[in-house]
């Protein structure tokens, strides 16, 4: 089943968490909300939800308005991000909890209960801890029961709060990679939220990255990291180096502002997209080693140019071919970049720079 | 911990002179009124005792204490469970000044309760005339009794569940509910069994007060022998008389009432310290320190007015 | 802080808040406010003519004087009781800590009767002080024996869970600095207690202002000499003097308001000095 978001907006006090929203995730889409905390993800996720009102705006479901229906009969598969198990019962019990309660036309018979719960068991492999209560799981045990809690009343559509958020590295790594595949199973929307860029473009079909109640781009996770609609987006989402025209005004590019702005342009650059060279090159700077460490597949230079710091990443081959030493001089020129003036993208031009390779 | 401490710590000497102030404090002033309590009871032994326990007067006093507090405690019991309801999990303008309402019975003097309601049911009270005019008796009968009792205990299951509740948060009832749950679905399965230790101990202390209440209850008493008398009215009239064997037999009574309290009391302590502690067992460390402060301080939170003092931190959050 | 939404998700709202204030306003306020209208149908000289007459001003210094003393007294020893019971180990200890709340859970006529018969002159207590020339019963001494029984519990169970709270690096540091042990206490733990032992002192008074079962028995009731206050107001009501009783209740209802807005302030003043950065934390999330 497919969401749609229109134009929500909601606050709290003089607060506003959400400014004019408006998103669409069709069936079988796995969707990240990507922001830092207090972006207002958590709040469209419950709005979604039905567990919080927009002051304006509607959610529709499948095409249908769902803005004022509770959230008892969305149907929706809601993972809290503390887990919220039922602490008094059996972890067989939490995942019975949704069909126990249907009304009792609906309800399946005790045999079917049990049967649906032990399928359910099976397939997050925990079947063997029905008996246990949720104080003695582990954090990733307790995460994957409340999972299967969710997907017991068969939801159309499943939400995620900050799933993988208070669990340690290892685990957080293998449930990803699990969420993704059974999600590929279900055929639902599923909108998980995160603060975890690398969780967001690892596990996602589509990122929604926000930041101060507003979407600032939607897009596939190479889409947001390689061509990122915002200086937002591109600091959020690792490491950037930014050049200032006024400093870095050689790179024609980046002086482009109209005259009198009032915003000064900046590009934006990874530092796997800035290249070293031994020479001198048209739009290239001139830049001192400060610092070259290596962290894992890649190294890691730090070069310093008129006393401000950017970072380089290079292959291990690259670097093993340039032979780098601290303290000399070298030249450093972008292989792509993208140029803001405040918020706004400026269009890239021809960006002639190859000519000296 | 205790290692830490043994190193900075007072002088042997300094200790044994404090654990010895302290005892002999509360050997003084606690365990000597107990010990007398019984000890003047039998103090012509165990048939005059017996004889004073069956006295018709006492036996119905005891009834009597007892019904009132059977048609008190369920309706504080709704009262608490509502009020923690509203205040717990929802957000309301002006839910601290409600929270501070619910204490005010803490703040007045239990004869000025009882005066309260002598003020509208009495003779010269706002009801009185319209009262007398159809026959209701409510002073000097058992409605004015069970009014003036529930003034006296509407805090303490109100206050013992409102903490208890913040800190469990809203969670899990939002988890029921989007499973499908219906309120009453989600209350009885979800929230009842979250606070029953909580409610079961607010429960104890509002039945320890409601059994005890003398002052209010005086007030509105007609002090009826048989009648219109609760058990520590009883012990009031038996000891104007002189009788001390009979006041004190009823007395005792009442001072066993108050150790089975204590030790109940001790053992819900002891059940929600349990389950606060398998809660935190093997939560992920992000999570365990906030509740376990916050559900700590319910538990160990002593007697009703006490539990108000002792759970100060809670309260100014609101 | 949220504000009320227009619809919420979990149910009873309305059910529960409405319930609470109906009952909360035809049993409590609804009555005070009466108390409070009632007095003023008395002219503002009638009400002070009564307030201040000799036998209630005297009443007044009975009241407050006794839970005053009580009460310094409860300060101190429940400092030392919630002291011993957190910091030190000694047989028994669970039973004791269990014990301290005996004076919420006897019912104050059986403390009342009790106390009298161990302060009388042939008590188990009283037959040790009479040679001392003290008397305890019938005197106002017996008052403050009585509500130093009640207040017990308020100053240890206020102070107890704040002793229990202090870190120990706390005072290991202080040891490193060269603070001795008493130092360690007046300048360290000390301060660190002081707003939870205020809290109890006055939860301890304002008990005791009230109190009236465990008082009257062993007061001895001479009117200008052990006569309480509420002990007053029910011998007004007995004379049918209903005025009278009204215009003392007014008094020591105002009395005890202020008291539980000085509680509050001070349990403000305590979670304040003790959590300021969960409070930032707070209002920024």
């Amino acid at each position: 089943m497919s969401i749609e978001v229109k134009n929500i907006t909601k606050r709290f006090g003089s607060f506003t968490a959400l400014d004019n929203i408006s998103l669409e995730i069709p069936t079988g889409e796995l969707v990240a909300l990507l922001g830092p905390s207090g972006c207002g993800k958590t709040t469209l996720l419950r709005i979604i939800a039905g567990m919080e009102s927009a002051d304006a705006g509607a959610v529709f479901f499948h095409g249908e308005e769902a803005t004022h229906v509770h959230t008892r009969e969305r149907q929706v598969g809601f993972v809290f991000q503390h887990y919220a198990l039922f602490r008094h019962m059996s972890v067989f019990e939490n995942v019975a909890f949704g069909l126990r309660v249907k009304p009792r036309a609906e309800r399946p018979s005790e045999a079917e209960i049990r049967e649906r719960v032990m399928k359910l068991l099976n397939l997050v492999q925990l079947d063997w801890l029905a008996e246990r209560y949720p104080s003695q799981l582990s954090g990733g045990q307790r995460q994957r029961i409340a999972l299967a809690r969710a997907l017991a009343v068969e939801p159309k559509v499943l939400l995620l709060d900050e799933p993988f958020g208070a669990l340690d590295t290892q685990v957080r790594k293998e449930l990803r990679r699990w969420l993704r595949r059974l999600h590929d199973e279900m055929h639902i929307a599923s909108v998980f939220v995160t603060h975890d860029q690398e969780e967001a473009l690892e596990v996602a079909d589509r990122v929604v990255v926000m930041n101060k109640g507003r979407i600032e781009q939607i897009g596939t996770p190479d889409e947001v990291y390689s061509a990122p609609a915002s200086p937002f987006v591109y600091r959020f989402l690792g490491n950037v180096n930014v050049f200032r025209n006024r400093v870095h005004g050689q790179w024609a590019e980046v002086d482009r502002a109209p005259e009198g702005a009032r915003d000064e342009a900046l590009a934006f650059v990874r530092p796997h997209d800035i290249e070293i060279l031994r020479e001198a090159v048209a739009g290239g700077l001139a830049a001192r080693i400060q610092h070259v460490q290596a962290i894992g597949p890649l190294v890691r230079v730090e070069v310093d140019h008129r006393g401000e710091v950017f970072e380089v990443e290079l292959t291990r081959e690259r670097h093993e071919q340039l032979a780098l030493q601290g303290g000399e001089t070298v030249w450093i020129r972008p292989r792509s970049l993208r140029v803001f003036q405040g918020e706004q993208l400026l269009p890239a031009q021809h960006f002639d720079l190859g000519a000296g390779i | 911990m205790s290692s830490v401490r043994h190193t900075n710590t007072e002088s042997r000497l300094v200790r044994g002179l404090l654990i010895a102030l302290a005892l002999g404090f509360l050997f003084l002033f606690l365990g000597l009124p107990l010990l007398a309590v019984f000890s003047e009871a039998f103090k012509q032994g165990f048939g005059p005792y017996w004889q004073a326990l069956g006295e018709p007067d006492t036996l119905s006093a005891v009834g009597l204490t007892i019904l009132i507090a059977l048609l008190v405690l369920p309706l504080n019991v709704l009262f608490g469970l509502a009020a923690a309801w509203a205040i717990a999990k929802f957000d309301f303008r002006g839910k601290s000044l409600l929270t501070t309402l619910i204490d005010l019975p803490f703040a007045v003097s239990p004869v000025v309760a009882g005066l309260l309601f002598i003020l509208i049911f009495g003779r010269q009270g706002w009801l009185g005339p319209w009262l007398s005019a159809h026959d209701i008796k409510i002073i000097f009968a058992l409605p004015g009794m069970v009014i003036a009792t529930m003034f006296i205990t509407v805090p303490y299951i109100a206050r013992e569940l409102i903490p208890l509740m913040q800190a469990q948060g809203k969670d899990e009832e939002e988890a029921a509910v989007s499973l499908g749950a219906s309120g009453w679905q989600m209350f009885w399965r979800v929230s009842l069994p979250n606070i029953k230790w909580g409610l079961l101990y607010g429960v104890i202390l509002a039945n320890a007060r409601a059994m005890g209440e003398f002052g209010a209850v005086s007030v509105v008493s007609g002090h009826i022998r048989g009648e219109t008398n609760t058990l520590p009215l009883h012990v009031e009239i038996l000891y104007n008389e002189y009788n001390s064997v009979g006041a004190f037999a009823a007395a005792s009574v009442l001072a066993l009432l108050a150790l089975v309290t204590l030790v109940a009391k001790t053992f819900v302590e002891w059940r929600m310290q349990k389950e606060t502690d398998m809660l935190n067992a093997e939560l992920p460390p992000e999570k365990a320190p906030a509740t376990a402060a916050s559900l700590q301080s319910a538990p160990q939170g002593g007697g009703g007015e006490l539990g108000a003092a002792r759970r100060f931190p809670e309260r100014t959050q609101s | 802080m949220r504000h009320s939404s227009s619809r919420r998700v979990l149910p009873g709202f309305g059910l529960s808040l409405g319930y609470a204030l109906v009952y909360l306003s035809l049993l409590v306020l609804i009555p005070l406010g009466g108390l409070v209208a009632r007095s003023t149908q008395l002219s503002p000289d009638q009400f002070w003519d009564i307030a201040t007459s000799s036998r209630a001003l005297a009443a007044y210094k009975v009241s407050f004087g006794c839970a005053l003393l009580a009460a310094v007294v409860n300060a101190v020893f429940g400092l030392i009781v919630a002291w011993v019971l957190v910091r030190y180990e000694f047989f028994g200890k669970k039973l004791v800590d269990a014990f301290v709340d005996l004076p919420f859970a006897l019912p104050t006529a059986v403390a009342g009767i009790t106390l009298t018969t161990l302060y009388a002159n042939t008590g188990w207590v009283g037959r040790f002080l009479e040679p001392l020339g003290i008397k305890v019963a019938f005197t106002p001494l017996g008052i403050v024996v009585a509500l130093i029984f009640i207040g017990i519990p308020f100053v240890v169970r206020t102070v107890q869970p704040v002793i229990e709270d202090i870190e120990a690096e706390v005072e290991e540091a202080a040891a490193t600095l060269g603070a001795t042990r008493w130092q360690t206490f007046t300048r360290v733990l000390f301060p660190a207690l002081f707003p939870a032992l205020l809290t109890g002192f006055t939860l301890a008074f304002a008990r005791a202002v009230g109190e009236y079962g465990s008082v009257i028995f062993i007061a001895g009731n001479m009117p200008m000499v052990s006569e309480i206050t509420p002990l007053l107001i029910i011998s007004k009501l007995e004379q049918y003097d209903l005025p009278g009783a009204i215009v003392l209740a007014v008094v020591m209802l105002v009395i005890s308001f202020v008291l539980l807005l000085t509680i509050n302030l001070l349990q403000w003043w305590t979670a304040n000095r003790h959590s300021g950065r969960h409070v930032d934390a707070g209002a920024q999330a």
